[in-house]
């Protein structure tokens, strides 16, 4: 079940990366190597193994319903490519509603 | 608008319509989600910002142990079982609401799951299953602006408020609901209705669907009578009132069963409504779920609520509208119309806090879906935002009560309240309102009349008891309507023995 390059490019246009036929025919076999050696784990993993999402054995970390103070909003719109009105302004996605 | 309609009563003779209802509810935590900026609604744009929900690298999110303590309380009035152990996702798209490019959800592993709730429509119930209750974040809030209106001719742009980006928000998503019919789409409103009073009497959200706190998406799809296979479901968004739901639900039946007879395929797809229109339009094409490429959050550590935590939470929800409702027209011994008057007017509170501040419940009610309703109707206002309490109301029916004052005095009583003249006894004082009770004064009014009119006097004298009207209607003009009927009455008739 090796990776197509038709795979990696549905894989490079869900996380917004515009690759060249050339780099897609590149980075298969590439990412066909990280799938296996991850897959690998499995053959030591037995089914009583749960898998693992977090290293730390802790559960219910909460914080209080307490405001605290929010960000200048200067310092907000000044990592903004573009901002009007204090909004933060982004070329508008085709297709959407108005 | 091109779509072909197939008439209502057509559609449902050859389709079951099968429901799907996902609601949004944004708690009314003081703080979001996963950090402490204020949550407060229509505050300048990007001034309730932090690096936490802007997503700045290194930031690190922390879970609001009140919205979890709401979203259970949620599931457990749903009649959810509450997850022993459960994780939050990370949901990952590209759209401008969102800077981290992810929305931090739950997945397969909903804090709530499997409830159900029964609501009614015209005294029939339907039962609404319950697939789950889980947590997740709103995304900021996006102003299009652009060609004819935008300052750049032609330019098309985005404009984005990330106020709103990391407030807690439960969705609620039903199972697949079957067997509703031609009430489908009234049993849909009438869900969200039901979920919007019992958010409210939870006291976990401020359900104002005008404000966006509480949303709903509504699927739809069609069987062909008979049959027991799901069809094609779309989904429609931005129905943002209860008669929206309904509204929305009959167009897309009539769409989808037009569709359907003429031979052609409904596309899965998310569909936009249009209020002013009454239609609804193609959206943004639906990403297959598997593309958002969920993940456990690895920032946020699992929740693992104990059952003892689980218990004490049930133990602290109200008692349910629906369960409220039934025991108070009990209680209060009204008809199902009476009581229906009530309702219709969003009384219930108002008539109850008044009964509770000592007035009958007859008169409670009387008052305030009349005469108040009335004056609430030709000021625009809702019922409580008129300038009368429910104590002043208990205080009013009980001087109608006592005698010192009649039902067409009371009305001008309440004009005095409402103008800010102070309790209605002081209205009654200052207006000079009392009814005279001065029983020689009153005395001397019905000798005048009788006086006045020697025919109606010897009618009554010869047993015709009728005629007294035109004597009492002489007094009570004499009086200026400040006295009491019966008691005129009883005086006319007690001369003229």
């Amino acid at each position: 079940m090796a990776l197509t390059p038709d795979d990696v490019a549905r894989l490079a246009g869900l996380a917004r990366i515009d690759l060249s036929d050339a780099e897609l025919a590149h980075l298969a076999p590439q990412l066909d190597v990280i799938l296996e050696s991850v897959a690998r784990v499995t053959e030591v993993a037995n089914a009583d193994v749960p898998a693992t999402s977090h290293a730390l054995p802790l559960v219910n970390v909460f914080r209080q319903d307490v405001v605290t103070p929010s960000l200048p909003v200067e310092s907000v719109l000044a990592m903004a490519p573009h901002a009007e009105d204090n909004r933060f302004a982004v070329p508008r996605i085709l297709g959407e509603e108005a | 608008m091109t779509d072909e309609l197939m008439d209502y009563d057509d559609a449902l003779a050859l389709y079951d319509p099968v429901l799907g209802l996902e609601v949004h509810v944004e708690l009314n935590t003081n703080s979001k989600m996963f950090c402490g900026c204020s949550t407060e609604f229509g505050a300048e744009p990007n001034t309730q910002t932090c690096p936490v929900c802007l997503g700045l690298p290194g930031s690190l999110p922390v879970v609001n142990g009140k919205a979890v303590e709401s979203a259970m309380r949620i599931g457990l009035a749903l009649g959810c079982e509450i997850a022993e152990w459960c994780r939050f996702a990370r949901k990952n798209y590209f759209y401008p609401d969102m800077t981290k490019d992810f929305q931090t959800s739950q997945y397969d592993e909903p804090i709530a799951f499997d409830g159900s709730v029964t609501i009614e429509v015209d005294g029939v119930p339907y039962e609404i299953p319950i697939e789950r209750a889980h947590m997740e974040e709103d995304a900021g809030k996006l102003l299009h602006v652009g060609g004819a209106t935008g300052r750049i001719q032609g330019a098309e742009y985005s404009l984005i408020d990330y106020n709103r980006a990391g407030v807690p928000l439960i969705e609620i998503v039903t199972k697949p609901v079957r067997g509703t019919g031609y009430n489908a789409p009234e049993v849909a409103k009438a869900y969200v209705s039901f979920l919007r009073d019992m958010l409210r009497s939870l006291g976990v959200s401020d359900v104002r669907m005008e404000q966006g706190s509480l949303r709903c998406d509504a699927n739809v799809s069609l069987m062909p009578k008979g049959t027991h296979e799901l069809g094609t479901r779309t989904e429609t968004k931005n129905v943002n009132s209860l008669r929206s739901i309904s509204e929305a639900l009959r167009y897309e039946i009539r769409r989808q069963a037009a569709i359907l007879a003429s031979g052609g395929r409904i596309i899965q797809e998310t569909r936009h409504w249009h209020e002013d229109g009454g239609y609804t339009s193609p959206g943004r094409n639906k990403e297959q779920a598997e593309d958002y490429r969920y993940f456990p959050e690895p920032d946020l550590v699992p929740i693992a609520p104990s059952r003892e935590w689980v218990e004490q939470l049930r133990g602290t929800l109200p008692e349910m509208p629906s369960v409220r409702t039934k025991r108070l027209q009990e209680v209060w011994g009204f008809t199902d119309r009476e009581f229906g008057d009530i309702l219709a007017g969003s009384a219930l509170d108002l008539v109850e806090a008044t009964v509770e501040a000592g007035a009958s419940p007859a008169g409670a009610r009387k008052w305030w879906v009349t005469e108040l309703a009335r004056r609430a109707n030709e000021a625009g206002l809702e019922l409580s935002e008129l300038a009368i309490t429910p104590a002043q109301v208990a205080a009013l029916q009980k001087l109608v009560d006592a005698g010192t004052i009649n039902d067409k005095l009371a009305r001008q009583v309440i004009d005095g309240v409402l103008a800010g003249e102070g309790e209605p006894d002081e209205v009654v004082r200052s207006r000079g309102l009392a009814v005279v009770s001065d029983s020689g004064a009153l005395e001397a009014a019905v000798d005048r009349a009788i006086a006045a009119d020697p025919d109606a006097a010897q009618k009554i004298r010869d047993g015709k008891v009728q005629a007294a009207g035109a004597l009492i209607g002489a007094v009570m003009k004499e009086m200026r309507g400040q006295a009491d009927a019966a008691a005129v009455r009883a005086l006319v008739l007690h001369r003229l023995s």
